[in-house]
């Protein structure tokens, strides 16, 4: 009997011992390729096309971050970057929370009809085509609203801050109606501050998926002034890669040096997400809870 | 507004069996007296039909000849031609070949890379470390395809970082592009995704995993069963049903491969093997302006999508003693 214990205590321990070299390795896949991303960033260069370093850069520089900010360009897609993610986040969440509200009232005339209508979006979309030809006939071409105005709705927001509305006791409501006020005033001044967490989680997917989207651009905007920094970093590869290829054996110099633009935009570009991440964690997880509460 | 807006329509006396021409005056009634929180509602069905309906109904181009000159309506029909082409087109069949091959290796190796992650993370005793652990393992999720497409460029590049480690760990003598490589790009395009993927994977399942109650374990210690016993015995049961769930999702999103993926990372030298139906669709009708053959690609694909979905459906259901997931 003792015996039996003590071996299922090592057979334990080796289990424990495993699990935790191989979740270390894991990490190391991650972290590795991450932080030779930011290392190669500092370098030089000259060091960036000698290569040969993994961990610690040969040639500590910052000349590629000042060829990307000497570029004014980058400027601009940064602030459009921002702009973008700001309106869009506000708009996005205080769309879906009026229509949450309104749906989460039982009573409503219609309510079934609406909630059918919202699931359908959920699984048909007429895909790229369709949606392009209606984007142009609604001349959003080129105009910055078609950052905002298409990515307004989203059923799946709607039903998370429906469900979250439902929650907040009745009798509230009602008192304040019994004070007068109506629905727009309850909605305002007593549901949106209560529904706080709920609303900063969803502003918060909403937000990454506003910094990180690059297809809207992509598909419908060709005016440069308009691009984000995801654009922009876009061109940057591909037009290293058209040029290492032509180039093969050709100027090094000006590989490296596009080589080193690109690094140093991709990491202005993930900074403002990374800046924020550790603050943030928690929320992102709720809010995949929440998500999945609701399927 | 009058204070009788409070009083909610349900209370009323059913109405199933009164002339249509009565309802619709009950409604207008109603409606109106509710108005001020049907504004709210207002707007969000004005969107969806201009946003997502009109679209769905744009999907009858691809039974139309559409060329620039014409608006919607006025294309003429022509029947299934676009496609009939579509089933001659050996374009569409390459990329329908490599839909197919990066998403059945992201489905087999992918999906159950997460389940396993999570489970060693869930047996993981030390508090602060599972921390780390995880918080670390959600990072790559918030990268963009254009960031670790452009990460990936330089890690693969002759003097980057793959290249750098298998030199030294002498598994190769010369350094190569394996971008260029189209026979590589399945394996690419897979492991790419799982790497940026499979923590974020994790999140759903430890939640679950969390919920099992601790007395299960502390029987089966005492019956003498071993920890990977008592994960195949108690943790995974008990995580079934979300696994299913995860199956159907994954497996009717088979065909969408990833756009923004295959995007940055297909160059000239490996397209054979990238190009995949979306990139596909986005090339014939966006670059090359073919609308109405584009649309019926998606549509094709939409129309797979939704069969595969309740398959899998089905299938799940019947391993979940008939109970559906969904």
């Amino acid at each position: 009997m003792n015996r039996k214990v003590v071996k299922e205590d090592i057979d334990s321990r080796i289990f424990d011992a495993v699990n935790m070299v191989l979740l270390i390795i894991f990490m190391v896949i991650i972290l590795v390729p991450l932080w030779n991303v930011i290392i190669s960033s500092l370098s030089s260069g000259k060091a960036l096309a000698e290569g040969g370093f993994i961990f610690w850069s040969k040639e500590f520089s910052l000349e590629n971050y000042r060829a990307v900010f000497n570029d004014s360009s980058i400027g601009q897609s940064f602030l459009v970057s921002i702009s973008k993610t700001f309106v869009g986040v506000f708009t996005h969440v205080f769309f879906c929370a009026m229509i949450g509200y309104g749906l989460s009232k039982r009573y409503i005339r219609g309510r079934k009809l609406y909630v059918a209508m919202g699931v359908i979006t959920m699984f048909f979309s007429g895909g790229m085509i369709p949606t392009y030809l209606l984007i142009k006939s609604l001349g959003l071409l080129n105009s910055f609203w078609v950052y905002i105005i298409p990515a307004l709705f989203s059923y799946y927001d709607v039903v998370i801050l429906m469900n979250f509305f439902r929650n907040v006791p009745d009798s509230l409501e009602e008192s304040a109606k019994i004070d007068g006020a109506g629905d727009w005033h309850i909605f305002l001044k007593i549901f949106i501050p209560l529904s706080m967490p709920a609303m900063a989680t969803i502003a918060l997917f909403n937000g990454v998926g506003q910094w990180n989207d690059f297809m809207t651009t992509k598909l419908y905007i060709t005016n440069q002034a308009l691009y984000p920094l995801q654009m922009k970093l876009y061109e940057i590869i591909v037009q290293s890669q058209t040029q290492s290829m032509q180039n093969i054996g050709g100027s090094a110099v000006i590989e490296t040096t596009t080589k080193g633009v690109q690094l140093a935009t991709i990491v202005i570009t993930t900074l403002p997400i990374v800046a924020m991440y550790p603050v943030l964690q928690r929320y992102f997880i709720s809010g995949m809870m929440m998500g999945a509460v609701k399927e | 507004m009058n204070k009788t807006a409070v009083v909610p329509a349900t209370s009323m006396p059913p109405n199933a069996k009164k002339p249509m021409g009565q309802r619709i005056k009950e409604f207008v009634i109603d409606y109106k007296r509710q108005w001020e929180i049907q504004s709210m509602i207002l707007p969000g069905i004005i969107f969806m039909i201009i946003f997502c309906y009109i679209p769905i109904y744009g999907l009858t181009i691809a039974f139309k000849n559409y060329t620039v000159i014409d608006t919607l309506s006025t294309a003429p029909w022509v029947g299934l031609d676009n496609f009939k082409i579509i089933l001659s087109d050996e374009y569409f069949w390459d990329a329908v070949v490599n839909t197919l091959g990066i998403s059945f290796l992201k489905l087999g190796i992918g999906f159950v890379i997460p389940i396993i992650l999570a489970i060693m993370i869930y047996e993981l005793n030390m508090g602060r470390f599972k921390k780390f652990v995880q918080t670390i393992s959600y990072l790559p999720h918030f990268l963009s395809w254009i960031v670790l497409g452009g990460m990936l460029i330089t890690w693969f590049s002759t003097s980057g970082l793959f290249n750098e480690l298998l030199l030294n760990l002498g598994l190769i003598s010369k350094p190569s592009n394996i971008l260029l490589d189209s026979g590589k790009y399945w394996w690419i395009a897979t492991l790419s995704d799982i790497w940026k993927e499979a923590g974020w994977g994790t999140i759903l399942y430890l939640a679950i995993m969390s919920k099992i109650d601790p007395t299960y374990y502390e029987a089966a210690k005492i019956d003498g069963a071993s920890r990977l016993r008592q994960i195949w015995n108690i943790t995974l049961p008990n995580m079934k049903s979300i696994i299913s769930l995860n199956l159907i999702l994954t497996v009717s999103g088979l065909l969408g491969s990833n756009l923004d993926q295959t995007l940055v990372l297909m160059n000239s030298q490996n397209r054979a093997r990238a190009e995949v139906i979306n990139s596909y669709v986005y090339r014939m009708g966006m670059t090359q302006g073919d609308f109405s053959y584009a649309t019926a690609v998606g549509l094709g694909v939409s129309i797979v999508s939704v069969i595969l979905l309740v398959t899998a459906n089905k299938i799940t259901s019947k391993l979940n003693d008939n109970q559906s997931v969904l």
